[in-house]
């Protein structure tokens, strides 16, 4: 691998980004975008735990055995996300209310595994937790846009100030409440994968299929 | 987890160089990983605890203080709770009892234990068993009279248990706010109950009318009984306000508070 440790950093923020190229994580992207603040902080705890546990896998790697791999990277992967919970509820109280369940869920979140397994058990730890930070930082960018857009036009605010004053309070925004719901954020992601694979044609994959050309009768 | 780098030489290193598909090995990894990995996750858990104890329980003194109108941002939670008088009530005889001690008694715990709680067959609030025991909050006047009473109040929304207080006036009739502290609604929608110009509907509607008959609701058109009476559903929210609905009429009712209302109105607490 011919990665620079820079490389390894901003690859997967835009051209190899979990969500938009490998259309990975999705199912907690739906959930945790409704509003900014939450998709921050559970931005950061992903990149926290995606991060240590490649690294800490990667310092395991060649002890593994192969039948049990996926187990010990789930027992590494399960036991950060409730050092991470733990440490949420008694530094953040309140955000870690309004997270509730999806902290818990990032065990399942297959960019953890996914990284766990393509990268960590193949590299060294410190490029692992480096692989690991930057594909949690590509998966953060994704969430902040997606809750951006959701938070302004569904809720008229932005990390809860609002900026579109919202007709419940008096002002002037009627809130579109689709929104705030997670399909909304299917949309929103689809438009992204759209727009980001306009602009670099190069991660658009090829047709598992070809279109015949019937030529004259 | 440094248990990889060893000596070269001895048992252990002899271990090491095994190859790790090894029955051995795979069981000696296994079971090592599951021991470092929880000691390591309870030692978190054990060390936080206070910490989040003490967060959990400001929360809910910040709930209180809300209800009763006396929160102002950046205020000293724990002191300015100390004004409230906290005990302990025994709902079906609407008395206050000293069974149990005020600062330590568990509301939820109490909830769940068969001792000190009873299965409910009319469950309009979908709360499943309600305690015999509650702890409320009394806000007396600087000459010992009362002022307030904070009553807590709990119930099935759309998605979640709403947990909430009702601050009621002396009289035990006027509402003077309501607030919910924990709930899982869809933010933007159900989650509005959290919306202060919603909260600020419940201010001075009235429980009951002057024949005693409770009516309170939640509704989307005034009922006939009278604005007073009347709380603003929320647009898009309908089960949760149905839920709202259900808890405040159900903790209102005959199995809720309405005995220690009755002993409130007779000027025996």
């Amino acid at each position: 691998m011919a990665q620079t440790k820079r490389d390894l950093l901003i690859d997967p923020l835009v051209d190899n980004n979990p969500i938009t190229l490998q259309v990975l994580g999705i199912c907690s992207a739906l959930a945790v975008t409704s509003s900014l603040q939450v998709a921050f902080v559970m931005a950061l705890a992903v990149t926290a735990v995606t991060g240590f546990s490649s690294m800490f896998i990667s310092v395991l790697r060649n002890q593994i055995p192969g039948s049990i791999r996926i187990i010990v990277q789930m027992v590494i992967i399960a036991s950060l996300v409730i050092i991470v919970d733990q440490v949420l509820k008694a530094y953040a109280y309140d955000v870690s209310k309004t997270l509730s369940v999806f902290v818990g869920l990032i065990i399942t979140n297959c960019i953890v595994m996914g990284r766990a397994e393509a990268f960590a058990m193949k590299n060294p730890p410190i490029d692992s937790f480096i692989d690991g930070v930057g594909n949690g930082l590509g998966y953060g960018a994704l969430l902040l846009v997606v809750g951006s857009i959701r938070e302004l036009f569904g809720a008229g605010s932005l990390f809860g100030v609002s900026i579109l004053p919202t007709v419940n309070n008096g002002g002037w925004y009627v809130p579109n409440g689709m929104l705030l719901l997670p399909p909304s954020a299917f949309f929103i992601i689809g438009l992204l994968i759209w727009a980001v694979r306009a602009w670099k044609p190069e991660q658009v994959e090829e047709r598992e299929y070809k279109i015949q050309v019937v030529e004259g009768h | 987890m440094s248990d990889v780098s060893n000596q070269n030489k001895g048992p252990i290193a002899r271990f090491l160089a095994a190859p790790p598909d090894s029955v051995g090995k795979t069981v000696f990894i296994a079971v090592s990983l599951c021991l470092v990995a929880s000691m390591i996750v309870s030692a978190v858990s054990v060390a936080l605890r206070p910490m989040q104890e003490q967060n959990k329980l400001k929360d809910k003194q910040a709930n209180v203080l809300q209800v009763a109108g006396l929160y102002e941002d950046g205020m000293d939670v724990i002191e300015g709770f100390s004004v409230f008088e906290p005990q302990v009530l025994e709902l079906a005889t609407g008395t206050f009892t000293d069974q149990f001690d005020p600062a330590t008694f568990d509301d939820r715990a109490a909830a769940a234990d068969p001792e000190l709680s009873a299965r409910l067959t009319d469950d309009p609030a979908g709360i499943g068993r309600q305690a015999k025991f509650v702890t409320v909050y009394l806000l007396r006047n600087n000459d010992g009279s009362l002022d307030k009473v904070i009553l807590p109040i709990h119930g099935y929304g759309l998605w979640s248990t709403l947990y909430g207080f009702i601050a009621l006036e002396e009289n035990g009739n006027d509402i003077f706010g309501l607030q919910f502290y924990d709930h899982g609604e869809t933010p933007g929608l159900g989650a509005e109950i959290d919306n202060p110009r919603w909260k600020a509907l419940w201010n001075g509607k009235r429980l009951s009318d002057d024949d005693g008959t409770l009516q309170i609701t939640v509704a989307k058109a005034a009922p006939p009984a009278g604005a007073e009476h009347h709380v603003d559903a929320l647009a898009g929210a309908t089960l949760t306000s149905v839920g709202v609905d259900n808890l405040v009429r159900f903790w209102m009712g005959e199995a809720g508070f309405a005995p220690f209302l009755e002993n409130l109105k007779a000027g025996e607490i």
